[in-house]
């Protein structure tokens, strides 16, 4: 697998989220795709809708299960990632990259507060 | 293998048609012709016995081998079940007879055999009283789910949640979202593989309208904590649920009933013997405690003072109806069969049997596969393919190879909780000699997994067609007539 990056913020559900000003960029991470397996479909949240921390943001399914996504951070969807409509495998094979799922303009910055660092990240990975 | 329409040759039939004596000289509007001749199979009647044979011989099922697939249950079902609910009376009887004056004394022997079974699930499951009409099982939890709806509405209960532990089986969370609650897990217990407590505890408050429990659990293992999870219920005035698919291991041993669980699902497709697989028919009746009773689904089957039989549909707090006329009437009829022929010391012995062969497999692959919870276990036990994933080879390719061996895989990644899961449940219908050859497969393969890994990795070899390209398969779908 690959390195977990450095320049990220992580949560306990496996989601990555990178600062983009006052927007947040989310995937999922390169230990959640790898245990998902080859992922077949991807439903993401609707543009403009509200989502809560910790709350569902959309499902992901693979040739094993179907899984929830759920938002690191309060705010509104101001992108989703359309390729993954036609090019779910991007998730598998780019989790950091092409495989982006959607941005959330956050609400409250101090939430991001209580996401974990890639060290904080690669450590609670060998708990689990 | 070629589709039956590559077969067809022009001009070839399978019948021999008499002369047209209908005049031919109708007239037909311009537009409502065809304008190209319609494309049918054009073949003997050979050929076409010839094409479904083979394509039946290319099928498996437990009527030709082993099918140890964990939660579903796939034991042999008696072929005299079949031969009742193929008797005339039962399977030509018009499901609106008894709408008519008078139909209902012409159909005393099939609502005799409705009221009958619902009295022996009672009797199984220590519950007060049964519905028959949910088809499956997931439509039995969700029937459950609405009668606990009604109870909370009733007494003006403010309910929004429904506690599920994640060794519960998959379709509880959905069951009780579509019944219009919130859904929260509680986490298994990584040192017990039951669910913790503790956290239960810190879950439960007066929101809660129901626990939903599976018991045993997807790990196959039985949660002797009972009364006190209903204690903790009932001091709420939440309902205990008990998904019952997995009913086959506990039979004559333990009743949901007396563990004071409030209402109760069985899978009579499972359980009770009916054929199943592909989709159905299944059938899923819901048994209640007296206190959820008047919310049972109509029509019910009644007995008067006189011994006749009536339908009655007048509940007023009844969720209403839940499926058409009397569920999948004659898939019920074949487990009062089951139920019949075997007795209460039968199918006690069917669980005892169940239980003995899955710790069998589970301690005879104990030294070749990492078991998820080495403990006695129930009806089906849990291996992972972590020893084997060292070397490359995941439960996937493990599935794949069994089928080169001649064996239907095992239900592999569920339950979810567990990473590389393999779950397998015997049953009780295979024998020492067929289980046996199973263990010596699994045994094999995981011999092959030091020693050849790649082998593994391109299992199956000798099917009609190879590994199959799964993500392919789930993105683009494309079904063709064979």
């Amino acid at each position: 697998m690959a390195a977990v990056p450095t320049d990220l913020l992580y949560s306990k559900t496996h989601e990555w989220v990178q600062i983009e000003g006052d927007a947040v960029r989310v995937g999922i991470t390169d230990h959640a795709q790898d245990s998902l397996g080859d992922i077949t479909f991807v439903e993401l949240p609707k543009l403009g809708t509200s989502v809560k921390k910790g709350g569902d943001a959309g499902v992901i399914e693979s040739v094993k299960a179907a899984s929830d996504l759920f938002s690191p951070v309060t705010g509104e969807v101001v992108s989703l990632n359309d390729s993954l409509e036609s090019a779910p495998e991007n998730i598998n094979s780019d989790p950091y990259g092409s495989g982006w799922l959607y941005t959330v303009k956050f609400t409250d910055k101090s939430e991001l507060d209580s996401l974990m660092d890639y060290e904080a990240y690669e450590k609670y990975l060998e708990t689990i | 293998m070629p589709v039956i329409f590559s077969k067809s040759v022009r001009g070839r039939t399978g019948v021999s048609l008499p002369e047209n004596d209908v005049p031919d000289n109708v007239s037909i509007p311009e537009n409502c012709l065809r304008t190209s001749p319609l494309d049918l199979c054009e073949l003997s009647e050979l050929d076409v016995v010839r094409h479904f044979t083979a394509l039946s011989r290319k099928n498996y099922g437990v009527d030709t081998g082993f099918y140890p697939l964990g939660s579903c249950t796939m034991k042999y079902n008696p072929k005299v079940c079949e031969k009742a609910a193929g008797l005339d009376g039962f399977a030509n009887l018009h499901p609106m007879l008894t709408a008519l004056p008078d139909g209902v004394k012409m159909t005393q022997g099939s609502l005799a055999v409705i009221y009958e079974l619902e009295n022996l699930l009672c009797n199984i499951t220590a519950m007060d009283a049964f519905t028959l009409t949910p088809m499956a099982g997931a439509h039995g939890e969700l029937t459950g789910m609405m009668i606990i709806a009604a109870y909370h509405r009733k007494k003006g209960n403010n309910k929004t949640e429904v506690l599920i532990p994640d060794e519960a089986h998959g379709t509880n969370p959905s069951s009780a979202a579509v019944a219009g609650y919130d859904v929260k897990s509680i986490p298994t217990d990584p040192a017990t593989g039951l669910l913790d407590i503790e956290k239960l505890k810190e879950a439960v408050n007066e929101k809660t309208a129901a626990i939903m429990m599976t018991n045993p659990n997807t790990l196959g293992l039985f949660n002797p904590q009972i009364k006190e999870i209903a204690a903790l219920a009932h001091s709420f005035d939440a309902q205990l649920y008990y998904d019952g698919a997995n009913l086959n291991a506990i039979m004559g041993k333990f009743r949901p009933g007396d563990g004071d669980f409030d209402v109760v699902h069985v899978n009579l497709h499972k359980t009770f013997a009916a054929p199943h697989g592909g989709g159905g028919p299944g059938s899923g009746p819901v048994g209640v405690k007296k206190h959820l009773e008047p919310f049972l689904p109509v029509s019910r089957v009644v007995k008067k003072a006189n011994g006749e039989f009536c339908v009655c549909d007048d509940y007023p707090d009844s969720i209403g109806r839940v499926a058409p006329f009397f569920g999948n009437f004659l898939v019920n009829l074949k487990a009062y069969v089951y139920i019949l022929m075997m007795g209460g010391e039968g199918l006690k012995k069917v669980s005892e049997q169940a239980v003995l062969s899955a710790n069998y497999i589970m301690r005879s692959l104990k030294d070749h596969y990492d078991v998820a919870y080495l403990k006695t276990c129930m009806h089906e036990c849990v291996l992972t393919a972590k020893r084997q994933m060292e070397n490359g080879v995941s439960a996937l390719d493990i599935a794949k190879a069994l089928i080169d061996k001649g064996f239907h895989p095992p239900t592999i990644y569920f339950p979810l909780i567990v990473k590389e899961a393999m779950m397998i449940e015997p049953t009780e219908t295979e024998s020492k000699e067929a289980i046996d050859a199973f263990i010596e497969a699994m045994v094999e393969i995981a011999r092959e997994a030091e020693d050849n890994p790649e082998a593994l990795r391109n299992a199956p070899v000798s099917t009609p067609v190879g590994r199959l390209n799964e993500t392919k398969a789930a993105k683009e779908m494309n079904v063709a007539c064979l």
